[in-house]
């Protein structure tokens, strides 16, 4: 044990939270460990629904899904991604400084996840601001702007510098650096099954065509919203966790006889940031 | 008080009298936030039967309807028959997500559970605290729904009427929704108790069968109930925001909404019957005075039902347009459950043979379903067959075969239960002949409510309707007279049950030879449950018990020291 570690009191931290129960402090540590799995695990099946739901509608439309996407902003997806990660960074710094009994790191390393969390929460908004504005919305709500936008279709293919406040733009990582603006033009996967797609088949970034709308693409984006929506008010609870933990930590609850809750909240965070690295791919990636 | 050899106290406990989880305090708001498993137990048990009360006089009400062919209370058309589709969903959705799911999980379960294990509480008391107040919340969110405008859907909110109906469908939809969390929470504090908590010498291969069951109820309520948690929450967001998931009209895909659902409710079907099987399995044992067949057989068959439970949710679709391939792997994975649980059935009827089974009335329910989980076991072997189900779909064959499942099975065992533990739960012994009287009247009544209901769906009679057929009439006044007698065995229950808590003989530390922990602990038990550790045996030793008669209740016995066993 390093020696900014008081062992002294340890004992006695570890009795006064040993509920009646329970035999033992670890016996009460695993308990509710192995419960925190079982929750996680009914989280994963909470957002499974809407992977499912996800798959299934990108087996039955895939054209919507290669057509509606595109207007997500990759970049800002991007950027939350890293955003995400580095919180689960500082949220596992949290849980060894809580182990170690450092408090001054535990304060800053939970001080820095929410930060984390507020900064992905904003970045968020933004993007939904900027789908209601260009009435990307759900159901009856969709009401695309892109016409007034940009009168020629073609126009789309074109290469686009980024200017996130003209209006709507298709921004990817690809526009971004000045590269032509891919957009996949393969037919509607009613002409054909799909993976048999036709021999001239346009080569990447080169494509000049305008992509047609489809039918039904509200589709994607209550889909999109929905997926999202879910998962930011995960992050919201993990913010309002961390606070409390913030405030248990300045009352000297927590040293290396007990951490639990600083561990639990850890698990917590982690399958927050491992939904949005599946989410990530399939919303704002995959065309 | 008496203590027994198995829970040694110290001189100074027996010299004070410990007070039973009952009178240990006695102020309403220590119930209400007690942290006691006992205590929440029995407030699951006293909500949910105040539910199963609505829902029965809901029932009575549709039987009543059914009297004549045009109906007698609703009739007319238009608005009198969708009064009749509001009764028939409410009846639905309080017997399912108010009674049957919660009912023997969390009211004979939270009770139960650390009793027969050996364990002080659940693993985490808040949590259990927690759950009954979103069950209480979520029911009481179902009520003001059916205040101000009760739904109309059927209890399975099918799409597209429950995005078209104009009842308050998302005030109901959310308190399932927390119905739904209630019933997880509980799930997750039994598997970690029963992984966790169990005392020395009770190994996963001596635990009681009730809690075999219990645990593989547990990994259903954790595994399917999200499923539908997010279905209903696609349900709200579908009729706040107009999301257009299972919307046709917006691209959606109603049938979405029926694999959705039924991936929960078919395996929710398990959460209803396996400890309601559990409970079985442990009055026939001690009634029969004799070991269980079969331990581990019914032990892994609970596993095996909940484990196949969850990939058979298809055969609610045969008529959807589902493919025909889905169709057969459905069907045949239907016929597999059939399996496991004719294993348990056989292994209670072994259980039975040369025991000196003595027929009291927890054993008199434990036979009632046999036979009448039997008849719904079969009648769902046939509604699983494709052929068969096409022309059985939507009867009222279908009505029969899950009433059968449901009430014959779940709530039968459960009432079989609430006989059993009712000493421990109480303190008080009730009146035997009334007791058996009032099961014999209820196992006939519900063979008189439903048999026919079998024979008219057989004839094509469709369910769901508000009139039928004149030919139909005589079985249906059959049913009726049934449903009357159900109420009339009923409430004799209600009364000896009443009459028993305040003037009932005090009840015995083991009235029923039972070798289970929960039966060397006072009647009730105290609040910490045991005085002293429990030592764990290998469960069903009837060798180990016998009746003393001169203070009414059975004893362990001094156990045999070796060498005397081996001479």
């Amino acid at each position: 044990m390093s020696e900014a570690v008081s062992v002294f009191g340890q004992e006695e931290i570890a009795r006064k939270h040993l509920a009646h129960h329970f035999d033992t402090p670890q016996q009460q540590f695993d308990s509710g460990k192995l419960g925190m799995w079982l929750f996680l695990a009914t989280e994963f099946l909470l957002f499974s629904g809407l992977f499912c739901a996800y798959s299934v509608y990108r087996a039955l439309n895939p054209e919507i899904f290669r057509y509606a996407s595109q207007y997500l902003d990759a970049q800002s997806g991007l950027i939350n991604t890293l955003v995400l990660l580095t919180s689960g960074f500082t949220m596992a710094l949290a849980v060894r400084s809580a182990q170690t009994g450092r408090k001054a790191v535990l304060i800053v390393s939970l001080l820095l996840t929410m930060a984390g969390g507020f900064t992905f929460l904003a970045i968020h908004a933004y993007e939904y601001a900027e789908k209601y504005r260009e009435g990307l919305l759900w159901g009856t709500l969709y009401n695309p702007k892109l016409q007034e936008a940009q009168p020629d279709q073609a126009a789309i293919a074109k290469p686009v510098k980024v200017n996130l406040n003209a209006g709507w733009k298709p921004l990817n990582l690809m526009a971004q650096s000045g590269y032509a603006v891919s957009h996949s033009n393969i037919a509607p996967a009613a002409i054909g099954p799909a993976g048999v797609a036709p021999a001239q088949r346009p080569q990447f970034g080169t494509s000049t065509a305008p992509m047609p709308q489809p039918a039904n693409v509200q589709l994607f984006f209550g889909i999109y919203f929905l997926m999202t929506g879910l998962h930011s008010i995960h992050v919201i609870v993990g913010i309002i966790l961390m606070t409390w933990l913030l405030i248990r930590t300045i009352k000297n609850d927590f040293g290396p006889a007990y951490y639990a809750p600083v561990d639990f909240v850890g698990l917590y965070w982690g399958v927050v940031d491992m939904v949005w690295m599946f989410l990530f791919p399939l919303l704002y990636l995959i065309r | 008080m008496t203590t027994t050899a198995v829970a040694p106290v110290s001189a100074e406990a027996s010299a004070a009298p410990v007070k039973n989880y009952l009178k240990q305090t006695t102020t309403i708001r220590s119930w209400l936030l007690t942290l006691d498993h006992k205590r929440i137990g029995v407030m699951y048990l006293i909500i949910s039967l105040l539910a199963f009360f609505i829902g029965g006089m809901l029932a009575e009400v549709i039987r009543t309807q059914l009297l004549t062919p045009s109906g007698l209370i609703f009739h007319g058309g238009g608005a009198a028959y969708r009064q009749y589709n509001q009764v028939f969903t409410l009846h639905g959705i309080i017997m399912v997500f108010m009674v049957l799911v919660p009912m023997t999980p969390a009211a004979i379960g939270n009770f139960t559970l650390p009793l027969l294990l050996g364990a002080k509480d659940v693993a985490f008391p808040r949590l259990n605290l927690f759950s009954f107040y979103l069950y209480v919340s979520g029911a009481v969110l179902a009520i003001l729904s059916t205040v101000l405008g009760a739904v109309d859907t059927g209890w399975t909110f099918y799409a597209p009427y429950s995005i078209d109906s104009n009842s308050y469908v998302v005030l109901m939809v959310a308190g399932i929704f927390l119905l739904g969390f209630s019933s997880i929470f509980t799930g997750l504090n039994f598997i970690v108790t029963i992984h966790k908590l169990r005392p020395r010498g009770m190994t996963w291969f001596r635990m009681p069968l009730f809690l075999w069951a219990t645990y593989a109820t547990s990994i259903i309520q954790v595994a399917a109930t999200p499923v539908i948690g997010v279905t209903l929450l696609l349900l709200i967001v579908e009729r706040v925001m107009g999301i257009g998931i299972f919307n046709s009209a917006l691209g959606g895909d109603p049938v979405l909404f029926q694999h959705f659902f039924w991936f929960y409710s078919h395996p929710a079907v398990y959460i209803m019957i396996l400890p309601a099987m559990g409970i079985v399995s442990e009055i026939i044992t001690t009634f029969s005075h004799k070991t269980i067949f079969g331990y581990r057989f019914i032990a892994m068959s609970s596993l095996a039902i909940a484990l196949i439970g969850f990939v058979v949710w298809g055969h609610h679709l045969f008529v959807n347009g589902q493919s025909a391939e889905l169709d057969a792997i459905f069907s045949f994975l239907t016929f597999l459950v059939a399996i496991p649980s004719a294993v348990k059935v056989f292994n209670w009827l072994a259980t039975m043979y040369k025991g000196a089974i003595d027929l009291k009335t927890p054993m008199l329910y434990a036979l009632s379903f046999i036979v009448l989980f039997t008849i719904g076991g079969f009648t769902g072997v046939v509604l699983g067959a494709l052929s068969t189900d096409v022309v059985l779909h939507d009867t009222y064959f279908v009505v029969a075969h899950f009433h059968y499942v449901m009430f014959g099975g779940a709530i039968i065992a459960f009432l079989g239960g609430l006989h059993y533990w009712w000493p421990k739960m109480t303190g008080r012994m009730y009146s035997e002949p009334w007791g058996k009287f009032a099961c014999g009247l209820l196992f006939i009544a519900f063979n008189l409510t439903f048999f026919p209901q079998l024979v008219v769906g057989a004839h094509g009679m469709p369910r769901r309707y508000a009139t039928y057929l004149p030919e139909y009439q005589s079985y249906m006044v059959v049913s009726t007279i049934g449903a009357y007698l159900q109420l009339i065995a009923f409430l004799t229950m209600a009364g000896y049950l009443l009459h028993s808590l305040f003037r009932g003989a005090k009840a015995p530390e083991n009235p029923w030879g039972g070798t289970t922990l929960e039966w060397t602990t006072s009647s009730p038990p105290p609040t910490e449950n045991f005085l002293g550790t429990p030592e764990v045996d290998v469960p069903y030793d009837y060798s180990l018990v016998e009746y003393d008669p001169a203070i009414g209740s059975y004893i362990r016995k001094e156990p045999v020291p070796f060498a005397e066993q081996a001479h």
